[in-house]
C-alpha cells in the first residue's frame, strides 16, 4: 500500500464516530448500562464529573459518563460544552453550609466537636481488601439504622470555636484585602465569575476558589501534597470536614423574596493552618477552604490546602513552592484546557514542521561549511607549522 | 503502512467535487452559530477593543466549545460571533481545505449556521485558518480569523503573564531582541521558523500564530480584517485593514523568508509554500503547494482539471 497523507473527509470522521459508538457499546449480549445504574452505582464518578464539569446535574453527568466510555475527564468536558449553551439566569445566595442535612462530619483538631461527629459513608477505616463476594450479583446491602443526625439543624462550625478566641484569621474574601471583619461579605461587590469573565492575574480569592472548585482533582491533589512535602509548607490540620445536602436559594429581583430552587450535595473542608505571624499580624491560625459539588472529599481537602498555599501573597509569606504561585496553579488546574492543549499535538503540524526542516537543513549546511573552513584552516596552519619546524631544524 | 515501492502517491481528480456549497437550513436545537446572543455580543465587544488597539491582546470570557481547547476554539468563537447568514465561509488547516480539522470545523458551522461554504479564497467573505495565510491575496471586506494556541509572544522569555503584561505596557521588548541577537551569535541566523514575532502598528509586539515566517509579510498592509482568537488562553487580538506589520529583524540581519529549490509537482508554482511529501521509504520526496485552493486553481487554468493528494 503506498503512503497516503493523513487528510480526511467527512466520511472518515463519520466512520470514526460510528466505530467509537460500537466499541463503546461492547458485546451486544451484555445488557446496556442505564443512566439510572450509573447515577446510583457510580455516584462518586458522577460527583467528580459534576464538580469538574462545573454543572450540578446527576442525570446529565451520568449521560456524559456513558457517552464518554467511562473517561471522566472527557465526561466533564461534555458537561462543560453543554454548559456553554445555558443562559445564566440568576446568581444564588451564598450557600449556608452551617444549615446542612449532614451525612458526614468530622474534626481532627478537637476530641469532641460541638454538634458531634459522624463518620458516614467513608472508605477511611475499611480494609482495602478486594471483596470477592461483590463480584457476584444480586447483592443486598442494608444501611444501618440512622441516628438523630438526619434532622436538619444548624451545626456550628468548629473553626468558630477558634474564631471566638481570636486565634484564627478570617481569610480575605477577595474584593477587600484589608478587610478584617468579613462577616458581612455577602453585602459586598458582586463576586468575580470565572465562567463569564476572563481570569487575569494577579487575581483575588473569589476567582481563585472558583478556579480550584472545578480544577482537576489529580492536579490539586499533587499540588496539595507538594505543600506537605515542604514546597510551601504551612502545616495543616483538618479543622472540619462535612458532607451533606444544602439548599440553593435565589432571590429574583422581580420577586423581591427568596425561593429555594434545589437541594444539592456538597463536601466542605475547613483546614486550620499554622502561621507564624508577620510585622503587622500576631501569630495565629489561618484557614484554607475547600468546597465541591457532591461527595468529593479528597478533592475538597486538596482544594483547601491549595487555597491556603495561595494566600501566601496576601499574608506576606515568601513564595517558594509551585502551589503558592497563583499563575502556575490557576492557569494549569483546568483539565478541560489541559487535555485539549496536550492532545492538540495530534493535529497536523506539517507546515511548521516543514519550516523547522528547512531551518535545520540551513543550520546544518552553515555548520558543515564552517567545519570545512575550520578544517582547511587548521590543515593550512599545521602545514605552516611543520614548514617552520623544518626551517628551524634546517 | 509504508511500502518499499516507490510508486507515486495516489491522486484524485477533483473536477467533479463541489468547491462551493450553497447555504442550507441549520440543524434545529442550537442558537445560530452555537453561542447565545449575549456571549456573541461580549466577544464582539472584545473584538472592537482589539481593532482599536492593533496587536494588543484583549481578555475575553472564552466558553467551552464542543471541540477541545487547542483545536481552534478561539478562532471558532471569533467566527461564531461575527458570522451572519449571508456569509460564505472557508476553513483551512495547514493551508488545505481537506485536512481533518478543517473539514470538522466547516462541518460544525454548516450544522449550527447552515452558511454557504467554499474552498475558493476569493469567494469567501470569512476565512478561518490554522497555520497558514492563503497564497491568493486577501481583499477588502474579507474577515480572516486565525486560530491561536499561544497569544503571548513573550511567553518563552517570560512565562508569567503578570510580568509580560507589564512589559507590553512599558513597550519593554528588549529581551525579545536579545533572544534574536543570541540566535545570530550562536547560529548565524534567527532560528525561528514559525511563530515569528511581529511589531504591529509600531507599538505592540504580537505573536502571528504558528504561521511559517514565509507568511509574515502577507500580514503587512493587508486589505482584509485579521482577527486572532485564543480560546484556551482567553485572548483576542486584531490587525485592522492596512496596518503596518513588521517582522522583527536587525539592520545587518534583515528579515527573510525561506524558498525552495523545487517547484510544485502539480501546478509548477515557485512562489508558494511547499509541503514536502514523503512518497516512499527510500528517501523519495515530492513537493506540492500547501495551499490546495491556489494549487487547484492554477492547475485548472492550465489544463482544465486538477489533481490533488488523496486516498
Amino acid at each position: 500500500m503506498p503512503y497516503v497523507a493523513v487528510k480526511g473527509g467527512e466520511q472518515a470522521i463519520r466512520n470514526a464516530e460510528a466505530l467509537l459508538k460500537a466499541k463503546r457499546r461492547g458485546d451486544q449480549a451484555v445488557p446496556e448500562l442505564s443512566l439510572e445504574q450509573i447515577k446510583q452505582q457510580m455516584q462518586l464518578a458522577v460527583n467528580r464529573v459534576m464538580a469538574e464539569g462545573s454543572l450540578y446535574d446527576p442525570d446529565l453527568a451520568a449521560l456524559a459518563i456513558k457517552q464518554a466510555w467511562g473517561d471522566l475527564v472527557e465526561a466533564a468536558f461534555l458537561l462543560r460544552a453543554y454548559r456553554t449553551t445555558l443562559p445564566r439566569l440568576y446568581y444564588s445566595k451564598p450557600l449556608d453550609t452551617s444549615v446542612m442535612t449532614i451525612q458526614r462530619r468530622i474534626s481532627a483538631i478537637f476530641k469532641e466537636a460541638p454538634g458531634g461527629q459522624k463518620l458516614g459513608p467513608t472508605f477511611d477505616y475499611i480494609h482495602r481488601l478486594l471483596d470477592f463476594k461483590l463480584a457476584a450479583e444480586d447483592n443486598d446491602f442494608v444501611a444501618p439504622g440512622s441516628d438523630k443526625f438526619d434532622i436538619k439543624e444548624s451545626t456550628p462550625r468548629v473553626a468558630h470555636t477558634l474564631a471566638q478566641e481570636g486565634l484564627v484569621i478570617p481569610p480575605s474574601d477577595g474584593e477587600n484585602n484589608n478587610n478584617h471583619a468579613i462577616e458581612d461579605s455577602t453585602q459586598q461587590a458582586a463576586p468575580f465569575d470565572i465562567t463569564r469573565q476572563s481570569l487575569t492575574t494577579p487575581t483575588q480569592r473569589d476567582a481563585r476558589l472558583q478556579n480550584l472548585a472545578r480544577g482537576d482533582e489529580g492536579f490539586l491533589l499533587s499540588m496539595a501534597y507538594s505543600t506537605q512535602r515542604g514546597y510551601g509548607k504551612n502545616h495543616p490540620f483538618a479543622g472540619e470536614i462535612r458532607m451533606g445536602e444544602v439548599e440553593v436559594v435565589i432571590c429574583p429581583e422581580e420577586l423581591g423574596f427568596e425561593i429555594a430552587i434545589a437541594d444539592i450535595t456538597v463536601t466542605e473542608v475547613q483546614m486550620v493552618n499554622q502561621f507564624k505571624g508577620s510585622k503587622e499580624i500576631p501569630p495565629q491560625f489561618t484557614q484554607g477552604y475547600g468546597l465541591t459539588f457532591g461527595y468529593n472529599e479528597r478533592k475538597a481537602m486538596a482544594m483547601a490546602l491549595v487555597d491556603r498555599a495561595l494566600q501566601a501573597k496576601d499574608l506576606g509569606e515568601s513564595i517558594d513552592g509551585p502551589a503558592q504561585d497563583e499563575e502556575f496553579v490557576l492557569y494549569h488546574s483546568d483539565n478541560i484546557e489541559a487535555q485539549g492543549f496536550v492532545q492538540h499535538l495530534k493535529l497536523p503540524h506539517y507546515i511548521d514542521f516543514q519550516a523547522e526542516l528547512n531551518l535545520i537543513r540551513k543550520l546544518r549546511s552553515d555548520y558543515e561549511r564552517n567545519q570545512d573552513l575550520a578544517n582547511s584552516a587548521s590543515a593550512n596552519a599545521e602545514h605552516g607549522v611543520s614548514n617552520s619546524q623544518e626551517v628551524t631544524t634546517a | 503502512m509504508i511500502s518499499s515501492s516507490s510508486s507515486p502517491p495516489p491522486v484524485t481528480e477533483s473536477g467533479s467535487e463541489l468547491l462551493s456549497v450553497p447555504p442550507v437550513n441549520p440543524e434545529p436545537g442550537f442558537n445560530f452559530a452555537y453561542l447565545d446572543e449575549q456571549t456573541k455580543r461580549s466577544i464582539r465587544r472584545a473584538i472592537l477593543k482589539a481593532v482599536a488597539i492593533p496587536g494588543h491582546q484583549i481578555p475575553f470570557s472564552s466558553r467551552e466549545m464542543p471541540m477541545s481547547y487547542g483545536w481552534g476554539t478561539g478562532g471558532i468563537q471569533v467566527t461564531a460571533s461575527v458570522i451572519g447568514k449571508e456569509d460564505t465561509l472557508k476553513v483551512i488547516d495547514q493551508g488545505a481545505d481537506d485536512t481533518t480539522n478543517a473539514v470538522n470545523i466547516r462541518r460544525f458551522f454548516r450544522k449550527v449556521c447552515g452558511v454557504a461554504t467554499t474552498e475558493k479564497t476569493e469567494e469567501a467573505t470569512l476565512i478561518q485558518t490554522r497555520h497558514r495565510i492563503p497564497e491568493t491575496p486577501l481583499k477588502e471586506g474579507q474577515v480572516f480569523v486565525y486560530q491561536v494556541p499561544m497569544p503571548e509572544p513573550l511567553y518563552f522569555i517570560e512565562p508569567s503573564r503578570t510580568e509580560a503584561n507589564k512589559m507590553h505596557a512599558l513597550e519593554e521588548y528588549g529581551p525579545m531582541y536579545v533572544k534574536l541577537y543570541e540566535d545570530i551569535t550562536k547560529y548565524g541566523r534567527i532560528s525561528l521558523a514559525y511563530d515569528y514575532p511581529v511589531m504591529v502598528n509600531d507599538r505592540h509586539l504580537m505573536n502571528p500564530s504558528p504561521i511559517p515566517r514565509f507568511d509574515n509579510p502577507k500580514m503587512d498592509m493587508n486589505p482584509a480584517l485579521q482577527l486572532f482568537g485564543a480560546g484556551r488562553e482567553k485572548r483576542i487580538y486584531a490587525i485592522p485593514p492596512y496596518t503596518r506589520v513588521k517582522s522583527l529583524d536587525f539592520e545587518d540581519h534583515p528579515f527573510s523568508v525561506e524558498n525552495w529549490d523545487h517547484a510544485c509537482e502539480f501546478c509548477g508554482a515557485t512562489d508558494s509554500y511547499l509541503d514536502e511529501v514523503v512518497i516512499d521509504d527510500q528517501g523519495g520526496r515530492m513537493w506540492i503547494c500547501s495551499d490546495t485552493d491556489y494549487c487547484e486553481r492554477r492547475q485548472r487554468e492550465r489544463s482544465g482539471s486538477a489533481k490533488k493528494l488523496g486516498q
